[in-house]
């Protein structure tokens, strides 16, 4: 996809009133959509959009489907929150997942999940595939904060992160693999993420884990580390940190670095570790360093 | 076009400042996440198949005609770790150097205009080789070889590895180099409807961490 073709954020079709294409139920793995992988695979689109009614922070639509049980929470002074209940197993081999979120203009959202992720090789071994697709409108803000996804043994899942921006965006990201269970070989687990701002990229990003992922367990990728991760924050009305910071004395307990992008306003930190509580830790670490400047303190945005 | 330009460029007498540079190694040595030949070969293949791949793509790319500026900002959307972006504009620019000075061309001479700092070193290989009358193929080519060459030497300078041993860890990833070069090639193709986002955009975690650990040492025998 390249620039021209790119929608900004800010003039969002509205997809209303979209029937329910699963047929079985929230509960149900009956086929449903286009291109059956098998049988029993799931095409599901869930799709969340908030939007600003002057006063606060609404959320018109919550499209439950498939797998996806979306509940609102109680909102936190302007911010609406919404989190993802996982209704079944999900996603099993040959299921076509996709997560819309749209936050309009001047909305302020966050999105958290009740669990894991867990991918799972299902009655099939074809791959599946899970699609997050997130827009943020002008002077908007998203949180988008899941549970780590966990990878099990003989899943092949392939899943996108395709982030839209406006300008004036601000975004909060965290997202973390775990790859195989305790003491369980992982399946293979790829991930693209590409952010743009205002049409641009700003980071374009693929990982695979998992045989057959030439070496990713080897010292140049993940060494021993079977929890990794990274946290991503975008926000124009930030004094972002210009130097990188490296978090973790002792590489066998997980290390992480913050590091600005090369576009501005724009931070990453990228983290490796044995277990996701110390994935967790070093995240968290790594975000309460990028709000340490001055300035970012002292606007009292949080 | 000439082969022999192909091995003048992928030498590693070339004076471009390579030698200088241990792709990561350093690092992993020290931490003792390389420290013999089968995890010298781990840390070859994952290199190969990520930042290998990545530059593989841009340099093939640039080879292919495709605007070396877009490139250099796809290299950096592709580079999270600022101290891998420094190095790799630095490497550009000492490329650019001994490029210009070997196969004179406009396009040498407009990416350096346009980027007096240094252009990110893949890009700069794509369009020194096109300015050799070589083909995206051997951008490629060059790319992802010089991902695996640079730190297999380092390692045996950094553990007194035996380098016959350290060659033949080269010669058993010859297929998988060969297979790199292929796709990054496939991908610069597409690049012509698809724009940068075809490039590959393969990342390596250890590599952007230990890349920023390795910049802030005092001492280091090895720039990067």
């Amino acid at each position: 996809m390249n620039a021209s073709t790119a929608q900004t954020p800010t003039a969002i079709p509205a997809p209303v009133n979209e029937p329910l294409k699963t047929g079985g139920g929230p509960h149900g793995r009956r086929s449903a959509g286009p291109v059956p992988a098998h049988p029993s695979a799931v095409t599901a689109t869930a799709r969340i959009r908030a939007t600003h009614n002057g006063r606060t922070t609404t959320v018109p639509l919550l499209h439950n489907d498939g797998p996806f049980h979306l509940r609102r929470l109680r909102s936190r002074g302007e911010q609406a929150r919404v989190r993802v209940l996982g209704a079944m197993s999900a996603p099993l081999g040959g299921d076509r997942l996709a997560l819309d979120i749209t936050v309009e203009t001047r909305g302020r959202l966050e999105v958290t999940s009740a669990a894991a992720t867990i991918a799972l090789r299902g009655p099939t071994t074809a791959p599946a595939t899970y699609d997050v697709r997130i827009r943020v409108g002008d002077h908007a803000t998203l949180y988008w904060l899941p549970e780590p996804l966990i990878s099990t043994r003989d899943s092949i899942l392939h899943q996108t992160f395709t982030v839209d921006l406006a300008p004036t965006s601000r975004l909060l990201m965290r997202e973390g693999q775990l790859l195989g269970r305790s003491g369980e070989p992982p399946g293979h687990l790829t991930t693209r993420l590409t952010v743009r701002r205002g049409g641009r990229p700003i980071l374009d990003q693929h990982t695979a884990y998992g045989r057959p992922a030439p070496a990713w367990d080897g010292p140049a990728v993940l060494g021993t580390h079977h929890a990794t991760g990274q946290l991503l924050l975008v926000d124009p009305v930030f004094d972002a940190p210009q130097e990188s910071r490296v978090i973790g004395d002792d590489p066998a307990e997980g290390h992480a670095v913050l590091t600005p992008l090369a576009a501005p306003q724009a931070l990453i930190a990228t983290a490796v570790a044995p277990t996701p509580a110390q994935l967790r830790d070093l995240l968290d670490s790594a975000l309460a360093y990028a709000y340490e400047s001055p300035r970012a303190q002292v606007e009292g945005q949080r | 076009m000439s082969r022999t330009a192909l091995l003048v460029l992928a030498d590693g007498r070339f004076p471009a400042g390579g030698h200088a540079h241990s792709g990561g190694m350093e690092a992993a040595v020290a931490s003792g996440r390389v420290h013999d030949i089968a995890s010298l070969e781990a840390f070859c293949r994952g290199r190969l198949h990520t930042t290998g791949l990545v530059a593989a793509g841009l340099a093939a790319a640039a080879a292919h005609g495709y605007d070396a500026l877009a490139l250099d900002e796809a290299a950096d959307t592709r580079t999270p770790a600022p101290a891998l972006r420094r190095i790799a504009r630095r490497l550009g620019r000492q490329l650019m150097r001994a490029a210009r000075a070997t196969w004179p061309s406009t396009d040498l001479d407009h990416l350096a205009h346009h980027r007096p700092h240094g252009a990110h070193q893949p890009v700069v290989l794509g369009v020194t080789a096109r300015a050799a009358r070589l083909t995206p193929l051997d951008a490629a080519q060059a790319a992802a070889y010089e991902s695996v060459g640079g730190p297999a030497t380092a390692a045996v300078r950094l553990l007194s590895l035996d380098p016959f041993d350290a060659t033949a860890v080269l010669a058993r990833l010859a297929d998988e180099l060969d297979t790199v070069a292929d796709s990054a090639t496939a991908a610069a193709v597409r690049t012509a409807t698809e724009g940068v986002a075809a490039l590959p955009a393969a990342s390596a975690p250890l590599l952007d961490i230990t890349g920023e650990q390795h910049a802030a040492w005092t001492v280091r025998l090895f720039a990067s």
